[in-house]
């Protein structure tokens, strides 16, 4: 049993195209601990994303492994790595991707059909969710009738609503204007300090990295060693102020 | 079920336009399918109300039908003589030598005409159709040339109403009364004195059948059996029933060409049901995507995407079980392949039947939907949610 909520050993992922091997991630070790918020930056291609997808087994690693509380994700069989994500994961996507049929609370009750719930416990838990993330008043609205901020709201409500252990957000804040965005990151922190949820997010925005604990940079598939950033990047961060 | 039905609902909904043309061409389909089982259905009741389960229906040996029947007096004495015959009141056995022929009938519909059955028979006969009714005027009397004819001919045929006279045989004939027999076939006949139609054809000698009234269930098998099996006698006897079963083959030919064309209608509307759920499979790719990141399984994605293929074609049963409704009751005609004379009767629209027309609609939406509904299942997660 591993103390890390995520453990990543040797984690590569090489695409093919015709002839063409493309190394996305090369022998990633990232270790996550409970109760951290760790931001993944790095230039567009490093492998942020194919870095979360393997966390969170939306795809199978071309070598290595991952841990996620000590689970071996890549020895789950198809039908049990999505209840397992179900359970343990919960993934925030730069374009929302909420179910534009359901209500707000609707699409929160969603992963909540998995569970043994029972009608009313979902709709209370779904309901608890939206108070979190500030929607209460909003649980009947259509995701069109939301603003872009709201919508990623109810999706990180989606995200937190079965209690995973962890969060994982691939730019939550790229599709927003920057006053929804510093919204989103004021409740990804309090999720972080007020919940104690483990948050892992990707992000191009300094300011949004800011809000995390630790900061890990990637470039060219290669997870740098922790502190070091990618050459050339001092150049794209404006100075703290 | 883990994905909401209110998920496919709603997704139905918000394309309509698609929805109900797809729906549209099943309902087509299926009212076409269900038209024809309407018919047969009508005119199998009609026949089943027209046969008594304890006639017998005698005819010359080889003859398919009453009208090319022909059996003698003295034939119809012999078989008054055979053992398990009903009685009447009066003691005489119930037995009815009768004389079928047709008349051309003229109707706005059909200008031409239409072969009309003119049965001629006697009180005893007439009586041993228990169904049929006097709603107007009154029987035929005895050496005149006087109708009764079925409520159904008196609605259809102008010239054949109350007081009209109609001319065959060596002169006019009046219609003196309508009988009500309800769906039976007695509603499409006219009815005249046996001896009185028999003597203007100059068929004294040579009339058509006998029908047989046997005393009960068990009787009737020995009595069908002796008449036949008399060698002196010639003639083959029949349940009424089984007789008036084989007419609903008259409706084959509609039945055949109308399932042909309702399949292949099916295959269209497969096809239709396919095209629409491709197509909803792939503008709702990010969803699928979605679907699986929260952890719902291939096998749930299927199953919802077949449902809604089924909830499709179910809207479209459903419509064309509406489209199908005025139908029912609506009174039609068919000529018959035995009779060489027209049967009339009324479309009938049971629950069955709109049970078959909706499992119909089903098996369309489940072979439309399988095929789009297993390449929903089969997308990878990161490919899905980058098409969206
Ligand atoms: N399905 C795929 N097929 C082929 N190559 C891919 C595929 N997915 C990603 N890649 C490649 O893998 C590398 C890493 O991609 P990834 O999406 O992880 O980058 P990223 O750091 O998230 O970039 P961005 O900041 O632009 O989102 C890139 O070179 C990308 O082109
Ligand atoms: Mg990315």
């Amino acid at each position: 049993m591993s103390e890390w909520v995520i453990e990543t050993r040797n984690l590569t992922k090489e695409f093919r195209r015709a002839q063409f091997k493309i190394p996305a991630l090369k022998n990633a070790d990232l270790h996550v601990q409970k109760g951290e918020f760790v931001a993944l930056m790095g230039p567009s291609g490093s492998g942020k994303s194919t870095l979360l997808h393997l966390i969170a087994a939306m795809d199978r690693p071309t070598g290595g492994e991952v841990f996620v509380m000590g689970q071996d994700v890549g020895k789950l069989s198809e039908g049990a790595v999505a209840r397992w994500r179900n359970a343990h994961i919960g993934f925030v996507f730069q374009s929302f991707n909420l179910i534009p049929v359901l209500t707000a609370l609707e699409n929160v009750e969603l992963p909540l059909k998995l569970t043994k719930l029972g009608k009313s416990k979902r709709i209370e838990h779904a309901k608890k969710a939206l108070d979190v993330v500030g929607l209460s008043d909003r649980l009947h609205h259509a995701p069109r009738q939301l603003s872009g901020g709201q919508e990623q709201r109810v999706a990180i409500a989606r995200a937190i609503v079965t209690d995973p252990d962890v969060i994982l957000a691939d730019e939550p804040t790229g599709n927003l204007d920057s006053g929804s965005a510093q919204d989103v990151l004021t409740l990804l922190g309090r999720l972080n300090k007020e919940f104690g949820k483990t948050i892992v997010m990707v992000t191009h925005d300094p300011h949004a990295a800011r809000t995390a604990s630790r900061i890990r940079y990637l470039d060219k598939g290669e997870l740098l060693p922790e502190g070091q950033v990618p050459e050339d990047w001092a150049l794209t961060i404006p100075a703290k102020e | 079920m883990k994905i909401p039905l209110t998920y496919n609902l709603r997704n139905l909904t918000v394309r309509k336009t698609t929805t109900v043309m797809t729906a549209l061409g099943i309902a087509l389909t299926v009212a076409v399918l269900l038209s024809v089982a309407a018919l047969v259905q009508g005119l199998r009741t009609s026949l089943q109300a027209s046969a008594h389960p304890l006639h017998v229906l005698v005819t010359r040996k080889g003859s398919t039908a009453e009208l090319n029947s022909i059996t003698t007096p003295e034939q119809f004495q012999t078989v008054k003589a055979k053992p398990g015959i009903a009685k009447n009141a009066q003691g005489e056995p119930r037995v009815s030598q009768e004389l079928i022929t047709v008349v051309v009938l003229e109707s706005p519909e059909n200008p031409a005409g239409i072969n009309i059955t003119v049965r001629g028979l006697t009180a005893v006969g007439m009586a041993m159709r228990e169904d049929a009714r006097l709603v107007e005027g009154r029987m035929f009397r005895t050496g005149q040339r006087e109708i009764v004819v079925g409520r159904g001919i008196a609605e259809r045929y102008p010239m054949a109403r109350m007081g009209r006279k109609i001319e065959f045989g060596r002169g006019y004939w009046e219609v003196v009364g309508v009988v009500d027999a309800g769906r039976s076939a007695a509603s499409s006949e006219m009815f005249v004195d046996l001896n009185q139609l028999a003597a203007d054809q100059g068929r004294q000698s040579a009339l058509s059948s006998i029908l047989v009234r046997a005393a009960d269930q068990v009787s009737m098998q020995a009595l069908m059996n002796e008449l036949s099996s008399d060698r002196g006698l010639n003639l083959d006897a029949q349940a009424e029933k089984a007789y008036y079963e084989a007419q609903t083959s008259s409706a084959a030919p509609i039945q055949i060409v109308g399932t042909f064309v309702a399949v292949i209608m099916a295959i269209g509307s497969s096809f239709a049901a396919m095209n629409t759920m491709y197509a909803a499979v792939a503008r709702r790719a990010a969803e699928i995507g979605t679907l699986r990141v929260l952890g719902f399984s291939r096998l749930g994605i299927l199953t919802s995407f077949f449902i809604e293929s089924l909830l499709l074609s179910l809207l479209g049963g459903l419509l064309g079980c509406l489209l199908v409704l005025p139908l029912n009751n609506m009174q039609t005609a068919i000529g018959s392949f035995v009779t060489f004379s027209e049967i009339s009767f009324q479309f009938e629209i049971t629950p069955q039947i709109m049970m078959v027309g909706l499992l119909f609609s089903l098996i369309m939406g489940a072979t439309g939907g399988l095929f789009p509904a297993g390449s929903a299942a089969r997308k990878q997660i990161l490919v899905a949610l980058r098409q969206g």
